[in-house]
């Protein structure tokens, strides 16, 4: 049996493997160490910029004056190249990327660690760093180690308060912070098919913090019709039959909204066991948990409510926040009382839009709770986006199922 | 490739925002990450750091792609990154700033002498000798030329 990852890459596990890149994307963090690679390679050559992209969405819009000065010099860099640019708003990189931008069977690299996300397409999808990408720039291509595989067999269907993000937490504290370390994680089985997009990228998200180079579902039905919507055919991708060397297990109606507590992505917990620890700020948001799903789901819960403590929204990209607009999600997060900025990272990386102060402790969808990471003295504590609107709607943390 | 240095000795899943905060990220000014290099791990460190080996637990490097925190290490004096396991972004990050990683299980008191031969495969500290895991051609390529914008300026030559 060959893994996707080894048919896409045209290689068995362990081999290492040249590979044109189909498409590759920076963002605003990343650009400026690659631009400053790729101008040291002197060769002025920039290959196929109709498949490079460079998206901002870490600083937006610049907080200081050096951030904008940063920025022009990679609107600038954006225009010489001829490569796709997406201006302050668009949204998060891998947000941007999904809506129509990756497809099955692409070989897809980012600068930035969580590229990942976009296996949830059937595509290999990985993160570099700025050299890397700089290298991809000029030769437009990289070297790859194909790797190994752990199965993920999803079973059953998500019921209850359980969604995407708690499956993802479920699977890191199944697997640690490296317990997949340079290999793909294979989302199958029954439960694997009945999952929207929007779930298998909060799923192939996160595989990243379990060291794997990409999570990765096959191409089906979903997919084509998620695509369709943007105008994009796609082919299915057939799961070949056999088993992996390595798998685990997990039956969707058997999870329960869950936790990760700072500073550890793998410590997880269920939700009712920290029930009443108090929080400070809510952050809705992130490539984890800022697409439209996730803010439907959020004001499922607060509509008519009022939030208890200082929340913070900020939509994946600028096509989810228009969908929000439209279907009155919008109108319901903001009577509730939740503070809305611009499509982006938000705050996730501790630079702007609502860094933590010392002690300070944010509920957030996001996908690392690392120390310091969004302010120094700050926890972060890791939920789906409806465990974060019941927690908002409290003060303290509260586990949806009292709001179903 | 030989190399030495005292240990500087670290725990395990050190992440790139211990090794780089993501609030010293935007500057121009590129000595500001070596300045503070592993401030929230133990700001005591930074002043280590020149001449050092680090000798890590696993999965060092693990979460974000932002390749400061390889630059900051090497532009800190960090001669070499030792550790049982790395995350695979920071792996070939620092592979690509041309700052030599060994991957390897061998035990190590903080400030003792280190000697590692990436050629021959090896690392010795404390009169114990262990093998490094193998790098592949063309890692070890692009160590050997300082890094991939040196080895891909070499290429074209």
């Amino acid at each position: 049996m060959s893994t996707l990852s080894e048919r896409i890459l045209g290689a068995g596990a362990g081999s290492y493997v040249d590979r044109a890149v189909d498409r590759a994307y920076v963002h605003d963090g990343t650009g400026l160490l690659a631009r400053a690679a790729w101008t040291e390679i002197g060769s002025g050559v920039f290959t196929d910029p109709d498949r490079r992209y460079l998206i901002f969405d870490h600083i937006v819009p610049a907080n200081t004056s050096t951030t904008a000065d940063l920025h022009r010099e990679m609107r600038e860099f954006a225009a010489l190249t001829g490569m796709h640019f997406f201006e302050i708003g668009e949204g998060v990189c891998h947000q941007v990327m999904a809506e129509g931008r990756a497809l099955p069977g692409e070989v897809i690299v980012g600068a930035d660690s969580h590229s990942c996300t976009l296996g949830a397409f059937g595509a290999f999808a990985t993160g570099v760093g700025a050299t890397d990408m700089a290298g991809i720039w000029v030769t437009g291509g990289t070297w790859f180690r194909v790797p190994e595989t752990t199965g993920i067999f999803l079973e059953g269907a998500l019921s209850g308060a359980a969604a995407a993000k708690d499956v993802a937490l479920a699977y890191v504290a199944a697997l640690g912070m490296d317990g997949a370390t340079y290999r793909t994680l294979e989302f199958v089985g029954e439960g694997a098919a009945s999952l929207s997009m929007a779930d298998r990228l909060t799923l192939c998200n996160m595989a990243v913090e379990t060291g794997a180079k990409a999570g990765i579902f096959h191409a089906d039905g979903v997919t084509r019709a998620y695509l369709a919507g943007f105008g994009v055919e796609a082919a299915v991708q057939v799961p070949e039959a056999g088993t992996y060397p390595d798998e685990i297990e997990i039956d969707l109606g058997d999870v329960v909204p869950l936790l990760a507590l700072p500073p550890r992505v793998d410590a997880v917990c269920p939700v009712a066991e920290k029930e009443g620890l108090p929080v400070d700020q809510v952050f809705l948001g992130t490539c984890t948990g800022g697409r439209y799903e996730d803010l439907e789901a959020f004001a499922a819960t607060v509509r008519g409510k009022q939030v208890a403590v200082r929340t913070i929204v900020v939509p994946a990209s600028r096509a989810v926040l228009a969908r929000a607009v439209a279907t009155g999600v919008f109108a319901a997060l903001v009577e509730a009382g939740c503070a809305v900025a611009t499509p982006g990272c938000g705050p996730c990386l501790g630079a702007h839009l609502g860094v933590l102060g010392e002690g300070e402790v944010c509920l957030s969808t996001a996908n690392r709770n690392f120390k310091n990471r969004m302010g120094v003295g700050g926890e972060i504590y890791l939920a789906s986006p409806r465990t974060a609107a019941a927690t908002a709607l409290v003060g303290a943390v509260t586990s949806p199922e009292e709001f179903l | 490739m030989r190399g030495s240095g005292h240990a500087v000795c670290l725990g395990r899943d050190i992440d790139t925002d211990l090794i780089i905060a993501g609030r010293h990220l935007r500057t121009r000014d590129r000595s500001v990450w070596a300045a503070h290099a592993l401030e929230d791990r133990d700001p005591a460190l930074a002043g280590r750091l020149a001449g050092a080996v680090i000798m890590a637990g696993g999965n060092f490097g693990c979460g974000s792609s932002r390749e400061q925190a390889a630059v900051a290490l090497r532009d800190a004096g960090v001669v070499a990154v030792a550790a049982p396991s790395f995350a695979r972004i920071f792996f070939r990050n620092a592979v690509n700033i041309g700052l030599p990683v060994l991957e390897c299980e061998i035990p190590c008191r903080d400030g003792d002498q280190v000697t590692f031969d990436l050629e021959e495969g090896w690392i010795e500290t404390g009169g114990t000798r262990r093998p490094v895991g193998p790098l592949s051609p063309r890692m070890r390529a692009i160590l050997a030329a300082g890094g991939l914008v040196p080895f891909l300026c070499g290429e074209r030559r």
